[in-house]
């Protein structure tokens, strides 16, 4: 496309498929401890 | 959603694609911002990200109720009619394609998603009610949490890991987080808990991952060689520069600990080559200006860091004022030009809350479930009583059992159970509602008394952090693939 550039996403809608195996890590045991960061996660599902 | 043939010049295919005017009204299906000079549009619902032209963001502004006539009577005077056509079209083929304005089609899933059947999966040890520091903004008082100070003893630490392989289902990775207090006061009860979580893990196929969060005060050679045998991470607290450092985490008699800690934080973060671990400081009022604090941790050579915002009851001193928010965006914003810089220059590092995996995150159930306070994930109390997490123990009214008996309270499970995006009215509402599932369910109760409610301030912070982390992601695609759009900004 000339005027658009995608960047390449896990799509949402097909993750409800294979999705909610609950083995990622709990967020706040990250760093944070103070703010809920899911969405600095990352999936650790290898059959997603 | 009406489609229209059109014949695609690019592909020399007829294709389907959506014309403007017909779409599903709704609220916020898109987000369009503009930063650093890139022109975002993020697809809320399918989590679709576009780094797009002029021409293509004012069409997106006007594509959902206007025509494709209106349209190009409204953008003629700015652009070329067949490039704002030509536009049209492209945007039209991401609606086709389910990547732009895509509808919301989970509410329908969070009904199976509320009758799931939780595990614990995640603990996070209190294993002193104690501290040798007297951090300003403490929420656990110094360490005591609003009562008495305490060590968690070898046999309620015992209890608690086997509670939690009990009640973890078929969950193979488990997490247990020594906090406190600092938990350093007590840490021949950690190396013999992890010894039995070693032991344990083998007999039940389990895989715990231990992470520690400690002051540093007590830091030596020893401890760093077992954390790095034995823990998957590990959280090293300081708040950036000196003087910022020293204000808010005293020892008892006033005087600073960084120049006591960071020289042990510099050597740890070296002996985990870099990685596995945060250093991780939190601004207040008297730091606004938190990106210096993130820049000075990063010229000491750490590269994985984080800078949060202090949650304080809103009449302290230090607590962060809606006043400051205007500062504070613009330090996000400062701060994630920098490291796009940096990154550039091959002086990367990690700021936490600006990492974002747009290819891995995590999937819907994960999203809708959020932190898995009060569910998944459990705080226990040096004498084993659970709560929901860290930040409610000691508000008794959230005592949800105990390491012997398992949770007695499933009425406060369900209620934690029941939070998600859906349940809460602002979320609904909100673009970054994936990314932050929600926010703190302490956040909202100590500022609203309700679970289901959001903390404000820190729903603006998490709106500006998801929107500068996706330019940082819109950057370093530009710079792997120099045929996007900018031809203004050279990498």
């Amino acid at each position: 496309m000339k005027h658009i550039k995608s960047l390449k996403t896990r799509s949402m809608k097909k993750s409800m498929v294979k999705g909610g195996c609950g083995e990622c890590q709990t967020s706040c045991q990250s760093a944070c401890k103070t703010s809920c960061t899911v969405g600095n996660q990352s999936c650790e599902n290898e059959n997603r | 959603m009406r489609s229209l043939l059109v014949f695609g010049t690019n592909n020399r295919r007829w294709q389907a694609v959506c014309r403007p005017g017909f779409m599903k009204a709704g609220k916020n299906l898109v987000h369009q911002y503009r930063n650093n000079g890139y022109n975002i549009v993020l697809d809320v619902n399918s989590g679709s990200v576009h780094v797009v032209d002029d021409i293509v963001y004012d069409i997106i502004a006007m594509y959902e109720d206007h025509s494709r006539e209106q349209i190009v009577g409204e953008l003629s005077g700015k652009y070329q009619v067949s490039e704002i056509n030509e536009a049209i079209d492209e945007v039209a083929e991401l609606v086709s394609d389910g990547s732009l304005f895509a509808e919301d089609v989970y509410e329908d899933f969070i009904m199976d998603f509320k009758k799931r059947k939780t595990v614990v999966k995640a603990l996070c040890l209190h294993i002193a009610h104690d501290c040798n520091l007297a951090c300003k903004y403490c929420f656990a008082e110094e360490g005591e949490y609003h009562g008495r100070r305490a060590l968690m003893s070898y046999e309620v630490g015992k209890q608690a890991l086997d509670f939690l392989i009990a009640n973890s289902g078929s969950r193979r990775n488990l997490e247990v987080d020594f906090f406190g207090g600092e938990p350093l006061m007590n840490w021949d009860v950690v190396e013999r808990l992890v010894e039995y979580g070693r032991e344990q893990e083998k007999i039940h196929d389990k895989n715990f991952r231990f992470t520690l969060t400690t002051n540093g005060v007590l830091l030596n050679d020893e401890i760093m060689q077992f954390c790095n045998r034995e823990m998957a991470n590990v959280v090293l607290s300081v708040d950036g520069r000196k003087q910022v450092h020293d204000m808010m985490r005293p020892f008892r008699n006033g005087r600073g600990s960084y120049d006591l800690i960071m020289p042990k934080f510099r050597k740890f973060a070296e002996s985990r080559k870099q990685t596995r671990y945060y250093v991780r400081g939190t601004f207040t009022h008297y730091n606004t200006d938190f990106s210096n604090d993130v820049i000075s941790l990063a010229d000491e050579g750490f590269e994985q860091i984080s800078i949060e915002p202090v949650v304080a009851p809103a009449d302290a001193p230090y607590a962060i004022r809606e006043e400051d928010l205007p500062v504070l965006m613009e330090e996000y914003d400062k701060l994630s030009k920098e490291i796009v810089k940096r990154n550039r220059e091959g002086r990367h590092f990690n700021f936490f809350h600006f990492m974002i995996d747009l290819e891995g995150g995590p999937c819907v159930a994960k999203r809708l479930s959020g932190c898995g306070s009060g569910t998944e994930y459990l705080a226990v109390t040096p004498w084993g009583d659970l709560y929901p997490c860290h930040q409610f123990v000691g508000q008794e009214k959230f005592i949800m059992g105990n390491v012997w008996d398992g949770v007695t309270r499933s009425d406060i499970r369900d209620e934690f159970k029941l939070c998600n995006v859906y349940a809460k009215p602002k979320c609904r509402e909100c673009f970054a509602r994936y990314y932050c599932s929600g926010g703190c369910a302490a956040n909202s109760w100590n500022f609203h008394h309700s679970i289901t409610d959001a903390y404000d301030i820190g729903c603006e912070l998490m709106r500006k952090r998801v929107e500068c982390a996706i330019m940082i992601k819109a950057a370093q695609a530009e710079d792997e693939d120099p045929s996007v759009l900018r031809e203004d900004v050279q990498p």
